[in-house]
């Protein structure tokens, strides 16, 4: 599969060697223009902080310096909210995984009355915009008295990755042949004993993947940490939104801030992506 | 050639089921299931969604009939009903009138712009050497994942008026001074920069969900097209169109959700206070409701927005279930 679009005459006639060096200029073009702004964040951070102030800036790092990191950590409490994402992203995917996964295997290896209808309202409570929903979500945290509790962050939090990791677990599960479970169960397992045994094994990357995938959503999260949490327990993503001093804005130390925030998200990010493409659209490439 | 095999898009060949493995097993039908056991199964996530969604949804609706403010919400008084008293006032209001067009505007062109752009890069993709391939894939996949607040703050920081780049390199053009211009001081303007950031952060999920359906184009319809004299439009217009589009459409719609709900950048932007000429409908019902602390009126303007985006969830939900339902 892959010999063939890398490969495949796209251009027509005789010039492929130069048309291809046309479409690499392009693609270098691209390149550039969509990783510059990581770029600038990281050259920015590492940057002296003088020249970041400089109206017409050197575009090649002009010395390493971790001044900026030191500044950001003094400006204002950083460990405190990156322990509270921490806390709140790691309870939602436990939880998360441990739900949705139950109830993934219900409607992806069950045939019962009313499994559409729990499959449409799955996918709607996803299209909900979830920022329509903060004034009603703010009032009811208020009623149940978790205002400002990392509880109720962690239980909002879970009705946008609930849906997500049904849909995506049950697409792995989707791909994990029936006739397994069935061969262990001829030969003697369990309904239970041939799901732990045969397909559990199977499905722990998709989990994994999934699992790192709701970290991330979560820790991202920006609208419900500011407006459920008080300025004393904010998360780190109203840390960084917050990120102004009594001289304005600080920017080399701001993008300090972002690269530290940033840096191990996309490291995760890179390196679960592929399995959840994979996941993603398990589902899409049967119809 | 090798290098392609580091594209994340690679998704398993479509329409062939995977080979079972254990071919020999007899099928057999399974008896005796308890007809609960998925309910069972299925019971502490609808409670979740039940409790946190499902309650607030009524809720919303509620609100947005009664007169609720700063007495209401300290128990001072009780919430009463006021029948549509919510509604005539926004939709009565043309400051209101100014956000919604404002809007779709706004997510028409984020929409416009990510398809397009994500369309091009897709098929560039296929065109460019397999380690320039590999580069891109990774730069797309690092700015798909940036926190969109980290993305939000380095867009504030690259627009800068004063020590932003992009004015400094602007001004590195002959005859060009954009030092000390201010792309916030107009809606317009600002609200440009802010699509950039959106369509800069959204992309990346639609060129490698469309590379992923571009691998699944058979090549031989191609190549016949091709034979039979279709040039690279026409090969592109009545080939692979037509094969993408279930994905289009998903990413069509999914994508019209997003941008219709864009919050953080707006608000972080505008340094948590946006202006007039910046509010969008989710910034608006937010400003109604906990700036001006009128729930009443913040809730009946979501409400509206969650009306004006049934469509839309609707065409998204049938090219999902004629999805779901093939197993």
């Amino acid at each position: 599969m892959s010999a063939l679009t890398t490969d495949a005459p796209k251009t027509s006639g005789g010039g492929r060697r130069k048309s291809k060096l046309g479409w690499n200029l392009v693609g270098l073009l691209v390149f550039v223009v969509v990783g510059f702004p990581l770029y600038w964040m990281l050259d920015t951070a590492f940057k002296p902080a003088k020249d970041a102030i400089d109206p017409d800036p050197s575009l090649l790092p002009t010395g390493i310096t971790l001044d900026n990191f030191r500044r950001a950590l003094t400006i204002a409490d950083f460990w405190g909210p990156v322990g509270r994402s921490l806390v709140v992203s790691l309870s939602v995917v436990v939880i998360g995984i441990v739900v949705g996964l139950l109830a993934a295997l219900a409607i992806s290896r069950f045939a019962f009355r009313g499994r559409k209808i729990v499959i449409i309202g799955i996918l709607a409570v996803q299209m909900v915009p979830l920022v329509s929903m903060i004034i009603p979500v703010f009032l009811l945290l208020n009623d149940l008295d978790q205002y400002d509790r990392l509880s109720g962050l962690v239980i909002t939090y879970l009705t946008f990755i609930l849906p997500f990791t049904v849909w995506t677990l049950r697409g792995f599960i989707v791909n994990i042949p029936k006739e397994l479970e069935e061969a262990a169960m001829v030969d003697g397992c369990s309904r239970t004993g041939a799901f732990v045994r045969v397909v559990f094994p199977l499905l722990a990357p998709g989990m994994v993947a999934t699992s790192v995938y709701g970290f991330i959503q979560a820790w991202n999260e920006y609208l419900y940490a500011l407006m459920l949490l008080s300025q004393d327990h904010q998360t780190a993503t109203v840390w960084l939104g917050n990120f102004t001093t009594q001289h304005g804005t600080e920017y080399a130390p701001m993008m300090a801030g972002a690269t530290m925030m940033a840096v191990p998200i996309v490291v995760l990010f890179l390196i679960v992506q592929r399995k959840m493409a994979a996941g993603l659209t398990a589902g899409a490439v049967k119809g | 050639m090798s290098a392609d095999t580091t594209t994340p898009a690679k998704v398993p060949p479509p329409r062939q089921a995977p080979p079972p493995r254990v071919p020999d097993a007899p099928r057999r039908k399974r008896t005796g299931r308890a007809a609960g056991t998925p309910w069972l199964l299925l019971a502490p996530c609808l409670l979740v969604l039940g409790l946190v969604m499902g309650y607030p949804l009524v809720r919303l609706v509620t609100l947005s009939f009664q007169k609720f403010g700063q007495s209401q919400f300290w128990g001072f008084q009780p919430a009463e009903s006021v029948g549509f008293a919510n509604f005539s006032r926004v939709l009565g209001d043309s400051v209101f009138w100014a956000v919604v067009v404002r809007t779709i505007v706004f997510a028409a062109g984020s929409v416009i712009f990510t398809m397009v752009a994500g369309m091009a890069l897709a098929l560039l993709q296929q065109r460019v050497s397999g380690w320039l391939k590999t580069l891109i894939n990774i730069v797309l996949v690092a700015s798909w994942g940036m926190p969109v607040i980290v993305a939000t703050t380095v867009f504030k920081w690259l627009f800068d008026s004063d020590y932003g780049v992009f004015n400094a390199l602007l001004s590195r053009l002959p005859g060009v001074d954009m030092i000390g211009h201010n792309w916030f001081a107009s809606g317009p303007q600002g609200l440009l920069v802010i699509m950039l950031l959106v369509v800069w952060g959204a992309v990346p999920f639609v060129v490698i969900t469309l590379s992923a359906g571009l691998t699944q184009v058979p090549q031989e319809l191609e190549e016949a097209a091709r034979l039979d004299g279709a040039g690279a439009w026409g090969v592109f217009r009545y080939v692979t169109l037509p094969i993408l589009k279930p994905i289009i459409v998903m990413l069509t719609t999914l994508s019209v959700i997003w941008d219709m709900g864009v919050f953080p950048q707006v608000f972080v932007m505008r340094g948590g206070h946006p202006e007039a000429e910046f509010q969008l409908l989710s910034t608006y019902s937010y400003d109604r409701a906990f700036v001006v602390n009128d729930y009443g009126q913040g809730s009946a303007i979501a409400l509206v927005t969650v009306v004006l985006l049934l469509g839309v969830v609707a065409v998204y939900m049938r090219q999902m279930l004629q999805i779901g339902e093939v197993e």
